[in-house]
C-alpha cells in the first residue's frame, strides 16, 4: 500500500491555506483528518500531485453555539463530538451519530467537515447535517459563500465546493425547546460504512410537530434528505399511523443498489424499520425522555 | 501481606508469555524489519484478469524508470526452469505467468528497484496485452462439459476435473440407509474465506554470488520443509540454503504454501547479486495467497424413529481454484474432511469427492485447522441440527444419545480414524450446566409467544489433529515427525531447539514449560530457539495443531533421555547406585531420603566439572518424535442469538466453549488460543468472505470488503474446560490452536437456525449476514 508521489505543503494560516489551493487547483487535495484521503492515495484510487494539511492551521477546531447558530470547524474531530456534553443534550441526532462514526481510532483523527467535504454516499454526517438542515460555509481566497447542506451534495464524492475552497464552517440552527433527535445505523461491524442509516430530527410544538428533518444514508448517489416524509409530518400528531406513512415516504425516497451489504429491497425495507424507530425515539426524546 | 512465590513454569502454571516483552515494545524482529546492506525492492505486476491470454509483455517503459534495477517476466524464468513449480498437493503452478493467467491478482512480472517506491510504480508501468477469454467462478460450472478449459497446458487434462477421491464402505452405508426408518439431509456451502494474518507474507532473499551460499529470511510456517523444498525446485545444494524465520505476525495456514513472490524475489537476488526483498501487501494476500475452505458439501443421515444415527452419505465438490496447491498430506485428495462422522458413534460412512479448478487464486490451506477437518465438523454438527428438528428432538438430547460413548475409547470411525480418547457427554453436560441451557429453552417458549426471536445453537465437535504418524501422513513426502534439541549449560540454564515454528503461539513459553515439568529447570532459564534451519532440528513445521502434540512430545521425550543421564550423575554425585535414584521437581535423591538432594543445576555442573568415569561430557540431546497416533481434542460450544425482525441483525447474547485439549500445560495461553479461534470462528459464521463477480473479479481484496471481527462486535465468551489426557502423547496434551475456529462456527449458524427454524428456515449459509436472515424471514412472512 505505497502512495504514487506527491508535494506535501503544511500552511501555518487559513490565508495561506487558500493562497495554495487557489495557486494548485485541482492539483491539490484538502488534508484534514485523513481518514477517507489518506487509505485512497494508498490504493492508488487518488493521486493528487498536492496534499494541504490544515492541521497546523489555528482556531479550526471549535464547537461553539453563538448569535443563534451551532457553529462547527473544519478540524472539530467525531471523538470531540461523542464526548460533547452540548450535542449530547441539545442536539441528539449528531450525539447519536458521532460513536457511531467508523471505530475509535478513526473518530480520533477524522473530522466532520472532513467527512461532509469528502461526500461518500455512505458517510453519516452529510445525512446528519441534512435532518439538521445545517448552512455550510465556503471559503475561498477571494471569497466567502453559503451552501444549505440539502443544495451541497451533488452526487457520489461530488459537492458544490469548488478546489480552491476549504468548507470552513458549518452552521446549525440553535435548537430550541421541546427538540428530539437520533440517529439509526446498520452496519455489517464496527468500522463499516453503513448499510443503511437514518437520521431523525424532531421540533415539536404544542404537541404537534413543528418540523422535522430526515436523511438517509447509504441509499443513493448521495445523502438523501426525505422530504416527502418531512412534510408529511409537519403539523402532524405523531400516533402510529402518521409514524408509518412517515417512514414508508423515506422508504420510497431511498435509492438504494444491491451490493454485499444487501439487496434493494432490503435496504428499503430498512430505512422504513429505522425511521419508525428513530421517529419514536426522537419523540420521546422532544418529551423529555430517553 | 503474603508475597506470592513466582511460578517455576510447571505444567498447569499460567505464567506471562517470555516472548510478549518484546512484541509489546515493538522490539519483535519481522521479515520487513529486516534490511540489509544493499538490498533492493521488488513489487509485483498482478494480473487483472482472471482468465486471459497472454499476447505480449513490454517492460521497457518500467524498465527506464530511475532506480529499476530489473524486470523479471516468465519468459526470464523460463530459462532456468523456473517459470512453473510444484505444489504441495502435486500439482504445478506459475510462478510468473507465461501462456496464460489464470485468476485474478496472478503474478505476471516483478520489478526490482532501489526502493519500494520505485518498484511499485515501476511496475504498474510493464504493459501486458491480454485477449480476455470467459472466466469460470464456480466448480459448478467448471466440471460443465463445454466450459472453458483452464489448465490447457497440462498434458492430458481436457477438463477442469482435479481428483476423485472416497472413504468409507460405500456398501455398508447403502446398507444403513436401506433400513433407515428417516434420511435427513442438508446441502451447504462452506464459502472461501482467508486466514488474513495481521503480518503479511515477505521475504529477503540474499544470495552470496561469490559463495552460493543463501540466506532467506521468510515468513514460514515450516522452515525446515522449505528449504527441502527449494533445494528440489531451484536446485541449490541445500547446505547453501538457510531459512530463516524471524518473528511471524500469525499464519493461520497462510504461510505454508511456497509462494511465487518467495521464488521470485530469490532468483532476483541470485541473478542480481544482491539482497532482495519482498513484502506483499494487505490487497495482495488477500487475493493471490492461500485462501480457505469454498467446499460444496452434501449429507444425508439415516436415523432410526428413536433418533440413533445408522449412517451418513457425503459428497464434497471443492472449488480448488487455478492450481491444485492445497497443503496437505499427500495421501489425502481432500484433508482430513472424511473425519466428517465427528463426536458420533455411527456404524457405517462413506465420503466421495471431487475437486475442480476455477479462475480464481489457488492454495485450499487449512485457515486455523487441521487439515479440513473445519469444514467436515461444520457439515455434522449441522446436519445434527437437522436431524433434531426433522425428529423433532432436542439438540443437546440427540447429540449425547449419539455421543461415542466413553468407555468406547479407543474408537475406531467408519472412515478409519482411531479416535485415541474422549469424553463427550462429560463436556456437554458442563456446558450445558454454565449456559442454563433449560431456563433459557423457557425464556426462548415464551419469547416465541411473544414473536420474538431467540435461538440456542449447540457443537460438540471432535478434531483430529497432530500429525503423523509418519507413515500415514507426509507433506511432499517428508514424513510427519517433528523434533526438539535441548542442551543443559554448566550452569542449569537450558536452550531448547524445535523444528517447530511459533507465528504467536507462545511457544518459547509452553515448550519451556514442558521441561520445567520434566526437569526440573525453571521455564525463565530456558531458551526456545526455532526458525533458522541451520540451529534448529528438522521439523515440519507449525500447522493443523502439531507443535504441542508432535513437538511437544519430542520436547518431553528429550527432556527424560537427559534427566536419565542426568540421573546416572547425580548417582555418582550422592555415591549411591542408578537404580536408587529418584527424581522429584528439580531434584535428585536416594529413595527414601529425600533431605539429601542435588538439583538439576548441581548435576548440570557436574555434567561438565565432575563425571563418573567412562561417561561422555555434557548435558545434551536430541529427539525426533514420530507419535503413534493423532491427538483428537473435542469439546461443546453453546450460543445464545436475538434476531430483529425488522434488519434481520443477530445479536450473539452469550457464548459458552468448553474444551477438552487434554493436559493444559499454560492454562492462560490455551485461553487466550481459545478467545482467538473463537473470534475468528464469529468472523466465518457471520462476516468473513471472498467472492468473485461473474468475470471473476474478486470481492474481498481489503479490509472494507473482506470483514474482520473487532473487539467491538465480538461476543463475550464463557470458558469452561474438561481434561480428558491423550494416552499416547507423553504429557497427555492433545494441542488446541484450532479447535475454536473448527468447533465454534457450526453454533452460531445453529443458534441462528434454532431461532427461526419453527418459521420453516432450516439453512442459511455462512456467513450469516443480516440481508440474508431478512430474506429468509421476508420469504416466510416473518420479517418486519
Amino acid at each position: 500500500m505505497l502512495p504514487a508521489p506527491f508535494e506535501y505543503h503544511a500552511p501555518n494560516t487559513m490565508d495561506e491555506a487558500l493562497g495554495l489551493l487557489d495557486e494548485l487547483g485541482e492539483d491539490a487535495k484538502v488534508l484534514a483528518g485523513g481518514q477517507s484521503l489518506i487509505p485512497l492515495l494508498k490504493l492508488r484510487f487518488a493521486s493528487p500531485a498536492h496534499l494541504v494539511d490544515i492541521n497546523k492551521i489555528k482556531d479550526l477546531d471549535f464547537l461553539e453555539e453563538r448569535d443563534g447558530m451551532l457553529r462547527v470547524g473544519p478540524l472539530f474531530r467525531h471523538k470531540s463530538a461523542e464526548r460533547s456534553s452540548l450535542l449530547a443534550s441539545r442536539y441528539q441526532v449528531m450525539a447519536d451519530a458521532a460513536p457511531q462514526i467508523a471505530d475509535p481510532i478513526i473518530r480520533n483523527r477524522g473530522t466532520i467537515a472532513g467527512s461532509v467535504a469528502h461526500a461518500d454516499p455512505s458517510g453519516d454526517w452529510g445525512t446528519v447535517l441534512l435532518a439538521l438542515d445545517a448552512d455550510l460555509v465556503l471559503r475561498s481566497r477571494s471569497a466567502t459563500r453559503t451552501v444549505k447542506a440539502r443544495e451541497f451534495f451533488s452526487g457520489p464524492f461530488s459537492t458544490a465546493l469548488q478546489p480552491t475552497e476549504i468548507l470552513s464552517e458549518i452552521r446549525i440552527p440553535a435548537a430550541r425547546p421541546q427538540t428530539g433527535g437520533a440517529y439509526l445505523k446498520l452496519e455489517r461491524k464496527v468500522g463499516d460504512f453503513a448499510t443503511v442509516a437514518v437520521a431523525v430530527h424532531l421540533q415539536m410544538e404544542d404537541g404537534k410537530v413543528g418540523s422535522a428533518g430526515i436523511g438517509l444514508t447509504a441509499v443513493g448517489p448521495q445523502n438523501i434528505k426525505a422530504g416527502q416524509a418531512e412534510a408529511a409530518l409537519r403539523g402532524a400528531s405523531l400516533d402510529d399511523t402518521t409514524i408509518k406513512e412517515a417512514a414508508a415516504l423515506a422508504a420510497e425516497a431511498a435509492e438504494p443498489t444491491a451490493d454485499q451489504r444487501g439487496s434493494v429491497e432490503y435496504k428499503r425495507n430498512v430505512v422504513r424499520v429505522f425511521t419508525e424507530r428513530g421517529l419514536k425515539r426522537a419523540y420521546e426524546r422532544a418529551r423529555g425522555g430517553g | 501481606m503474603a508475597v506470592e512465590t513466582p511460578l517455576k513454569g510447571n505444567i498447569g502454571d499460567s505464567i506471562r508469555r517470555k516472548e510478549d516483552d518484546r512484541f509489546i515494545r515493538g522490539r519483535g524482529n519481522y521479515v520487513d524489519d529486516i534490511a540489509l546492506p544493499g538490498m533492493l525492492h521488488m513489487a509485483i505486476h498482478r494480473s487483472p484478469f482472471a482468465h486471459a491470454r497472454i499476447k505480449s509483455i513490454k517492460t521497457e517503459a518500467a524498465q527506464a524508470v530511475p532506480g529499476v534495477v530489473a524486470v523479471v517476466t516468465g519468459a526470464l524464468l523460463a530459462q532456468h526452469k523456473l517459470a512453473w513449480m510444484p505444489t504441495l498437493s502435486g500439482d504445478t503452478q506459475a510462478v510468473l505467468a507465461t501462456d496464460k493467467v489464470r485468476f485474478q491478482g496472478q503474478e505476471v512480472a516483478c520489478v526490482v528497484a532501489t526502493d519500494p517506491y520505485v518498484a511499485r510504480d515501476a511496475a504498474a508501468l510493464v504493459e501486458v496485452d491480454y485477449e480476455v477469454l470467459p472466466a469460470v467462478v464456480t466448480p459448478q460450472q467448471a466440471l460443465e462439459p463445454d466450459a472453458p478449459l483452464i489448465r490447457d497446458e497440462k498434458d492430458g487434462q481436457t477438463n477442469n476435473h482435479i481428483y476423485h477421491w472416497e472413504a468409507g464402505d460405500k456398501a455398508k452405508t447403502d446398507e444403513a440407509f436401506a433400513k433407515a426408518d428417516r434420511v435427513v439431509s442438508l446441502d451447504t456451502f462452506y464459502p472461501r474465506c482467508h486466514p488474513s494474518p495481521l503480518e503479511t507474507c515477505g521475504i529477503v532473499a540474499d544470495v552470496n554470488s561469490a559463495t552460493g551460499h543463501a540466506t532467506l529470511y521468510m515468513t514460514s510456517q515450516a522452515p525446515h520443509a522449505h528449504r527441502t523444498l527449494f533445494a528440489i525446485v531451484a536446485g541449490l545444494p541445500e547446505q547453501n540454503i538457510r531459512i530463516i524465520s524471524p518473528d511471524i505476525g500469525g499464519g493461520f495456514g497462510n504461510k505454508v504454501p511456497i509462494y511465487p513472490g518467495y521464488v521470485v524475489a530469490t532468483a532476483a537476488s541470485l541473478l542480481i547479486g544482491k539482497p532482495v526483498k519482498w513484502v506483499e501487501d494487505r490487497s495482495e494476500n488477500l487475493i493471490s495467497t492461500g485462501f480457505a475452505r469454498d467446499f460444496h458439501m452434501s449429507g444425508e443421515m439415516a436415523l432410526s424413529n428413536d433418533g440413533r444415527i445408522l449412517g451418513l452419505r457425503v459428497k464434497l465438490l471443492s472449488d480448488n481454484g487455478a492450481f491444485y496447491a492445497d497443503a496437505q498430506p499427500t495421501k489425502f485428495r481432500a484433508g482430513l474432511f472424511h473425519i466428517v462422522t465427528g463426536s458420533y458413534d455411527v456404524a457405517a460412512a462413506h465420503v466421495e469427492a471431487d475437486g475442480a479448478y476455477t479462475n480464481k487464486a489457488p492454495g485450499g490451506v487449512a485457515y486455523r485447522c487441521s487439515f479440513r477437518v473445519t469444514e467436515a465438523s461444520y457439515l455434522i454438527e449441522r446436519l445434527v441440527e437437522s436431524a433434531a428438528l426433522e425428529m423433532k428432538m432436542d439438540p443437546a438430547d440427540i447429540r449425547l444419545k449419539n455421543f461415542i460413548k466413553p468407555e468406547q475409547f479407543p474408537y475406531m470411525s467408519a472412515t478409519g480414524f482411531e479416535y485415541d480418547s474422549g469424553d463427550y457427554p462429560r463436556a456437554m453436560q458442563v456446558a450445558l450446566d454454565k449456559l442454563g441451557y433449560q431456563s433459557l429453552r423457557q425464556e426462548q417458549a415464551e419469547k416465541r409467544k411473544k414473536g420474538e426471536l431467540m435461538g440456542i445453537g449447540v457443537a460438540s465437535f471432535t478434531e483430529v489433529v497432530g500429525a503423523g504418524p509418519g507413515k500415514h501422513y507426509d507433506i511432499a513426502g517428508l514424513r510427519m515427525f517433528d523434533s526438539a534439541e535441548l542442551r543443559v549449560h554448566p550452569t542449569g540454564k537450558a536452550i531448547l531447539k524445535l523444528g517447530v515454528k511459533s507465528q504467536g503461539q507462545g511457544h518459547e513459553t509452553t515448550f519451556a514449560q514442558i521441561v520445567t515439568e520434566e526437569l526440573g529447570i525453571p521455564a525463565a532459564d530456558v531458551e526456545v530457539q526455532e526458525g533458522d534451519t541451520d540451529n534448529t532440528p528438522y521439523g515440519l513445521g507449525t500447522y493443523a495443531s502439531r507443535s504441542t502434540p508432535v513437538g511437544g512430545a519430542a520436547t518431553a521425550m528429550v527432556s527424560r533421555k537427559l534427566r536419565d543421564k542426568a540421573k546416572r550423575i547425580a548417582a555418582h554425585l550422592l555415591e549411591a547406585s542408578d537404580a536408587d535414584i529418584e527424581f522429584d521437581q528439580g531434584k535428585f535423591f536416594v529413595r527414601g531420603s529425600p533431605a539429601k538432594s542435588k538439583t538439576i543445576q548441581d548435576v548440570a555442573f557436574a555434567a561438565y566439572t565432575n563425571l563418573p568415569d567412562g561417561m561422555e561430557a555434557g548435558l545434551e540431546g536430541v529427539t525426533y518424535y514420530d507419535p503413534p497416533n493423532m491427538t483428537f481434542p473435542f469439546g461443546t460450544y453453546l450460543v445464545v442469538v436475538d434476531i430483529d425482525r425488522g434488519t434481520g441483525q443477530v445479536k450473539v447474547r452469550r457464548m459458552v466453549a468448553v474444551d477438552d485439549c487434554g493436559v493444559r500445560i499454560n492454562p492462560m495461553i490455551v485461553e487466550g488460543q481459545i478467545h482467538g479461534g473463537l473470534t475468528e470462528g464469529f468472523g466465518i459464521a457471520f462476516m468473513q468472505l471472498i467472492t468473485f463477480d461473474e468475470e471473476g473479479n474478486c470481492l474481498g481484496s481489503n479490509f472494507t470488503d473482506y470483514l474482520l471481527p473487532t473487539s467491538w462486535e465480538t461476543p463475550r465468551f464463557e470458558m469452561g474446560e474438561t481434561v480428558t489426557p491423550s494416552p499416547h502423547h507423553p504429557i497427555g496434551a492433545k494441542g488446541v490452536g484450532e479447535s475454536a475456529t473448527v468447533g465454534s462456527p457450526a453454533a452460531f449458524v445453529n443458534a441462528v437456525i434454532d431461532a427461526v427454524a419453527h418459521l420453516g428456515i432450516t439453512n442459511i449459509d455462512m456467513p450469516v449476514t443480516s440481508d440474508k436472515v431478512w430474506a429468509a424471514l421476508h420469504e416466510k412472512g416473518a420479517a418486519e
